[in-house]
């Protein structure tokens, strides 16, 4: 009689769940949908049936699903370990509490590794993005030959990251570099672009702003979504070219933008291989950007409780720049369905 | 077309053309260059002019036969060998794991996918030392393994990016065969893989060609000159030789682009309409 008491206070709304509660019992209780309550030990199953593949989905994502624990996860959990420690790679690893921190805290290199890779960022991403959305404007408005355009402009992105064109700015920047023979005529006195510590980071830069074929194509792809009309509309009531590019362009490819800035912040703090090929960090560190820092601890000294240290302050780093784009991105990013204003 | 002719405003067609030509020029000049410098002699290199004086064809024979012990055509197996197996193993997993994220639903999927997300945004450093420990220890160092295993895993960027393409194929065809009584792995493999064929292609190409161009990876992981790719052999033209031979390692140089640059002009719609699904569905 205990049950009944639970049972008729849900009775009392409803006449025939008083009914549905006995045929729920039953194995095919169809007919009595709105009623019927779980048996307990279905109540698992029953969590499940809301999933086409409870158990086929995670054999499909498995590849994936190890992968990120072992190589990924446990990595991460461990590099935070070894980063309290001395760990070389051959010895076992010592517990040395905040050593690294502090150390790291009255390196030099550090802080000049910091200063060349914000210098490296805050340049070179602006600078790419900028001349790819130039680009990009002008590509949406040629109609003919577009795609010989694209696949000329887009080529250096396509091989700027090897080594080989690393090889080749080298040479071009070198001091026997035909850009050599090009500055006199703009008043610049010729000299070793890679050798000089103020003009180093500069080429590095470039080679970096040669490469904005992807962030093109995007921000072209981007552009073919805005609707002509508000180009057509705006024209009629006497908008300016400019004022077209503030109050239409940039709001509509703002979403794009966004995308375009995070993913090049986010690169742009682990460039490597041209460092490492074409100054190998040098003259005076003056090109020694973070990875490579890290790299040098890591595999040069094998310090790498020291670099497992570095590589957390990375991510933090890394973490902060991508949270204050977020953050940041809700005062100029424009979303169409939420301003809803596009449609 | 049409829609595309109405936004021409403002300047002429000519005049965009004329900065489209004055740019592409600009920005393809270091490339030409770069061509027409891997034929000449090192006096040379320093002018900006293009046609070499005298045309040094040997730049190459001589290029490809000036590291000791091995001719390039060794390095260039070796690269193929150790890119086509990873690019094979990134096109299988990152398919059937995209397939299980665009189609099934299990518990914590959405947490799942989120935390896919986060691992492109992921900086490689923090993985980078454990890593290289877990292989150390694995006794995997010097091998291709640390490769291998990791592109098993199929990619964040390249499940992403099918996830994204297999969410636009209609539902119809998969669902009437689950009436029909085909398994999930029949749908996959019947159904859905064949309309995916085109992301298939994207992904192919940029495993590819990344795996090709990477210089990080076998930086660490390979140490003797008979497991070296072509980047390695690059850095050792560089390093063995006192007084760089600089015509003939940009010669080299170009050579081990061109694989990249063969698939690029293959398969460019492929590539570019990759590179944009990424970036704006996103």
């Amino acid at each position: 009689m205990t049950t009944t008491n639970h049972s008729q206070q849900q009775a009392v709304p409803l006449a025939p769940s008083e009914a549905a509660e006995v045929t729920g019992r039953a194995p095919a209780g169809q007919q009595l949908r709105p009623g019927p309550r779980p048996k307990p030990q279905t109540a698992f199953r029953r969590a499940l049936s809301r999933y086409n593949a409870p158990f086929a989905g995670f054999l499909f994502i498995s590849p994936w699903l190890i992968g990120f624990l072992l190589l990924q996860l446990w990595p991460i959990i461990q590099s935070f370990y070894l980063s309290f420690t001395d760990y070389n790679l051959l010895d076992q690893a010592h517990w040395i509490g905040t050593k690294n921190f502090r150390q790291i805290a009255h390196d030099r290199l550090f802080f000049n590794s910091l200063k060349v890779t914000f210098t490296y960022v805050l340049t070179s991403v602006p600078l790419k993005l900028a001349v790819a959305l130039l680009v990009a404007m002008l590509l949406n408005r040629a109609v003919r030959g577009i795609s010989i355009y694209r696949t000329l402009i887009y080529l250096p992105s396509l091989i700027g990251g090897s080594i080989a064109v690393a090889v080749l700015w080298r040479n071009i920047f070198g001091l026997d570099g035909f850009i050599n023979k090009i500055v006199p005529l703009l008043g610049i006195a010729p000299k070793n672009w890679i050798g000089t510590p103020t003009t180093a980071l500069a080429t590095l830069v470039i080679l970096t702003a040669w490469q904005f074929g992807s962030a093109m194509i995007i921000f072209l792809a981007g552009l073919k979504q805005i609707p002509a009309e508000l180009y057509e509309a705006s024209s009629v009531d006497g908008a300016s070219k400019l004022r077209q590019f503030v109050t239409i362009t940039l709001p509509m490819l703002s979403p794009v933008i966004l995308f375009n800035v995070v993913m090049g912040v986010i690169n742009a703090f682990q460039t490597f291989t041209s460092a490492f090929i074409i100054t190998n960090g040098g003259p005076v560190n003056s090109t020694e950007v973070y990875a490579l820092f890290l790299y040098k601890k890591a595999f040069g000294t094998f310090e790498m409780g020291y670099a497992s240290a570095l590589a957390w302050i990375l991510l933090v780093i890394v973490a902060i720049a991508t949270s204050i784009n977020f953050i940041v991105s809700k005062y100029w990013v424009f979303y169409e369905s939420e301003g809803g204003a596009a449609k | 077309m049409t829609k595309r002719s109405r936004l021409r405003f403002g300047a002429s067609p000519i005049v965009t053309h004329a900065v489209l030509i004055a740019f592409s020029l600009l920005m393809f000049y270091p490339v030409l260059w770069w061509i027409f410098a891997s034929f000449k002699s090192t006096p040379e290199l320093a002018l900006p002019t293009l046609w070499p004086k005298e045309w040094l064809w040997r730049n190459y024979p001589d290029g490809w036969n000036a590291l000791p012990k091995y001719t390039f055509t060794f390095f260039y197996l070796n690269s193929f060998k150790l890119n086509i197996a990873t690019t094979v193993l990134h096109v299988l997993s990152a398919s059937l794991v995209a397939f299980g994220f665009a189609r099934l639903t299990f518990p914590l999927k959405n947490a799942l996918f989120s935390l896919l997300l986060l691992t492109i945004m992921l900086p490689s450093q923090v993985t980078l030392i454990p890593q290289y420990a877990m292989f150390h220890s694995l006794n995997w160092i010097n091998t291709y393994l640390p490769f291998i295993v990791p592109a098993a895993m199929g990619g964040a960027f390249f499940i992403f990016l099918l996830v994204q393409f297999i969410r636009g194929i209609p539902r119809e065809l998969d669902e009437s065969a689950k009436i029909d009584g085909c398994s999930w792995l029949g749908i996959y493999w019947r159904i859905v893989l064949p309309l995916t064929r085109p992301a298939l292609v994207t992904v192919t190409i940029f495993s590819f060609i990344w795996g090709w161009d990477d210089y990080f990876g076998p930086l660490i992981y390979l140490n003797s000159v008979d497991k070296y790719t072509v980047p390695l052999a690059l850095r050792m033209f560089i390093d063995t030789q006192s007084a760089v031979a600089w015509g003939q390692l940009l010669a080299m140089s170009l050579v081990s682009v061109l694989p990249p640059v063969a698939i690029f002009f293959l398969a460019q719609k492929h590539f570019v309409e990759g590179i944009a699904t990424t970036g704006l569905k996103g």
